[in-house]
């Protein structure tokens, strides 16, 4: 840390890249993960039609060289709408993380290096939260707050919190019994100070790695509540709502669930194997699956 | 470890009465006055002047939820708007049906897990070894609506194996069974991946120690030092992985209660949805948090006395 001069850290980072390269899982991760993000970030340049464009004539059309994913029940072109659910997706699941983050690293380190009468208090909030199976409360709570994807990502931030808050606080709490924390407080630095400057950059790395794991499942459930009609509203697209619309229709065509499945199913496998990935490369401690 | 016991199912108790409470002002936050949001657009006039004057909807916050607290602890969860029954007796009937499902995923779950994670670590870094970790990893990582989807699609509607729709809770006790082998592998499947990575591991780290050493060195059959000591200690943190992973198995059960049309409480809270029916679908989320905290907490009661250990971290 302290010797460490910015070149070294630059090739260790290079190093580390190489290395993720050089395991199949992650290759395969980084490959589908750049696709994705290139897909969703040109989806406007990508989409042969506009996604919420009506044609009913047209419905429930099989692929041709018009429709490559063929159409749904009111016409719309399927690939324009895989393409533009691919960018609902990833931004419900990269705000989500980053929030569901932030918000735990905060509560987590007030409730381990913060006063002491906050740190029980935190914990039961933690605890309370983590008693609600995720889906269920959405599926209670999102129609009562109206469905959409402030309530999506609202729903998945608050039920993730403690999930991060507790990792945070466990390893603020080994980390702050270090000889260099009791070194610091000892030269009268502020513990505030303490914790951003000194404990935070020792804790993050594995947090980071843990919120790369989290993308797939934030993915996983935004397409999960908008088949359950609590997710995204239509005319907005998601997966998951043409998944529904393709188990709504399944007897006069197949193509709607492909065409909602193998994104979803594309996205969680790159974005695991990544995480998986990232997890052997940088912090072989942190796996427990073996 | 009395102490520690006691503790816990303290703690359960004070997170069940939190977790009721925060669901109560989380609801009362929602847009719109507080009767509609507790009952719904469908409510009469009657319904809502009703819970307007048993809750005190115009009280003070804390009296309103020591209400409500005192309603839910009795067993009034309000009226099925549907039904016009109390929704205690709709979950009654639609309650069992999950625990059903719940119960045969774990066994799925632990039966596919347990075995391929023992195999996995005695072959390790076979071609098996490494099948069985891409494997897990791709199951944990497909979402629970595509595998029902799937898993209807190709073994109930293609191939017959398996009834597509319901529960057959009407026909007798195999069919019952036959019914829930689909549904329960759609829901356990992704739990296979997680306890057989875990169970791989532990089994590693157990197969290396001093007295597997010394069982091998008395001569004893290498299948009786796996089978009989090893697999025992290794499979303990299954038990944490089951006892966290009932919420997330409850939300994949959501998924395959709607796709197969089984009876349960994800079934129920989808069209309860649908309707705008609210007291079912909050008293469903009541329901479910009571059994996850219950579900947690015998977990937690259970490591600790399997590893002392864990009394003390708790993580």
């Amino acid at each position: 840390m302290a010797g460490t001069t910015p070149t070294i850290k630059r090739s260790a980072l290079m190093d580390g890249f190489w290395r993720l390269l050089s395991d199949p899982m992650g290759a395969i991760g980084v490959v589908l993960v750049t696709l994705l993000i290139l897909s969703a970030v040109f989806a406007g340049l990508l989409s042969p039609y506009d996604p919420a464009a009506i044609d009913v004539p047209s419905k429930l059309q099989a692929p041709s060289w018009a429709h490559w994913l063929g159409t749904d029940h009111l016409g719309r072109d399927v690939l324009s709408r895989a393409l533009f659910g691919g960018r609902v997706a990833l931004s419900v699941a990269l705000i989500s993380t980053a929030m569901a983050v932030g918000f735990g690293v905060v509560l987590g380190m007030i409730a381990g290096f913060g006063p002491k009468w906050l740190d029980n208090p935190i914990v039961l909030a933690f605890d309370t939260v983590r008693a609600y199976p995720v889906i269920i409360l959405a599926l209670a709570v999102g129609p009562i707050f109206g469905a959409g994807l402030n309530t999506v990502i609202g729903i998945l931030v608050v039920t993730s919190v403690p999930y991060y808050g507790r990792i945070v606080r466990t390893s603020v709490i080994a980390a702050s019994k270090a000889d260099y924390v009791e070194a610091l407080m000892a030269m009268g630095m502020s513990r505030a100070r303490i914790l951003v400057r000194h404990i935070l950059p020792n804790i993050i790395g594995p947090i980071l790695i843990l919120a790369s794991m989290d993308i797939p499942v934030f993915i996983a459930a935004e397409a999960g509540l908008s088949f359950l009609g609590v997710g995204v509203k239509p005319p907005q697209s998601s997966w998951g709502l043409i998944l529904e619309d393709g188990y709504k229709f399944i007897r006069q065509t197949y193509w709607l669930i492909i065409a909602g499945s193998v994104p979803l199913i594309t996205a969680t496998l790159g974005f695991t194997f990544l995480g998986e990935a990232l997890r052997d490369t940088f912090d072989p401690k942190l796996r427990r699956g073996g | 470890m009395l102490v520690y016991s006691l503790k816990r199912i303290g703690l359960g108790i004070l997170v069940l009465l939190l977790a009721i409470s925060s669901l109560y002002i989380l609801i009362q936050a929602a847009p719109g006055d507080p009767a509609s949001a507790m009952l719904g657009p469908r409510a009469t006039p009657a319904l809502k002047a009703a819970i307007t004057e048993k809750l005190g909807l115009d009280q003070p916050m804390p009296v309103q939820v020591f209400n409500y607290l005192a309603s839910v602890l009795q067993g009034d969860l309000g009226i099925d708007l549907k039904t016009k029954q109390p929704v205690l007796n709709t979950l009654k009937i639609h309650l069992p049906r999950t625990l059903e499902l719940l119960g045969a995923s774990v066994l799925v779950a632990a039966l596919t897990g347990i075995p391929l994670g023992c195999i996995a670590a005695v072959r390790r870094n076979s071609l098996f070894d490494r099948a069985i970790g891409l494997l897990s990893v791709s199951v944990i990582a497909v979402p629970a609506v595509i595998i029902a989807i799937f898993g209807m699609l190709i073994f109930a509607a293609g191939l017959g194996w398996a009834p597509a729709i319901g529960a057959g809770e009407d026909e007798g006790f195999l069919s019952l069974l036959h019914h829930l082998i689909l549904p329960a592998i759609a829901v356990g499947i992704g739990w296979v991946g997680y306890i057989a990575r875990l169970v791989r591991a532990s089994m590693i780290e157990v197969l290396s120690t001093n007295y597997v050493r010394n069982a091998r060195a008395f001569g004893l059959p290498e299948r009786r030092i796996i089978y009989r000591y090893a697999l025992r200690i290794a499979v303990a943190p299954t038990i944490t992985v089951i006892g966290i992973g009932v919420g997330v198995m409850m939300g994949s059960a959501v998924f395959v209660e709607i796709v197969f049309a089984r009876p349960g409480i994800g079934k129920l809270m989808y069209e309860a949805v649908l309707l705008r029916n609210y007291p079912v679908s909050l008293g469903a989320v009541l329901a479910a948090s009571f059994i996850l905290i219950v579900a947690t907490t015998i977990s937690d009661i259970l490591n600790a006395l399997i590893d002392p250990r864990f009394m003390e971290t708790g993580d």
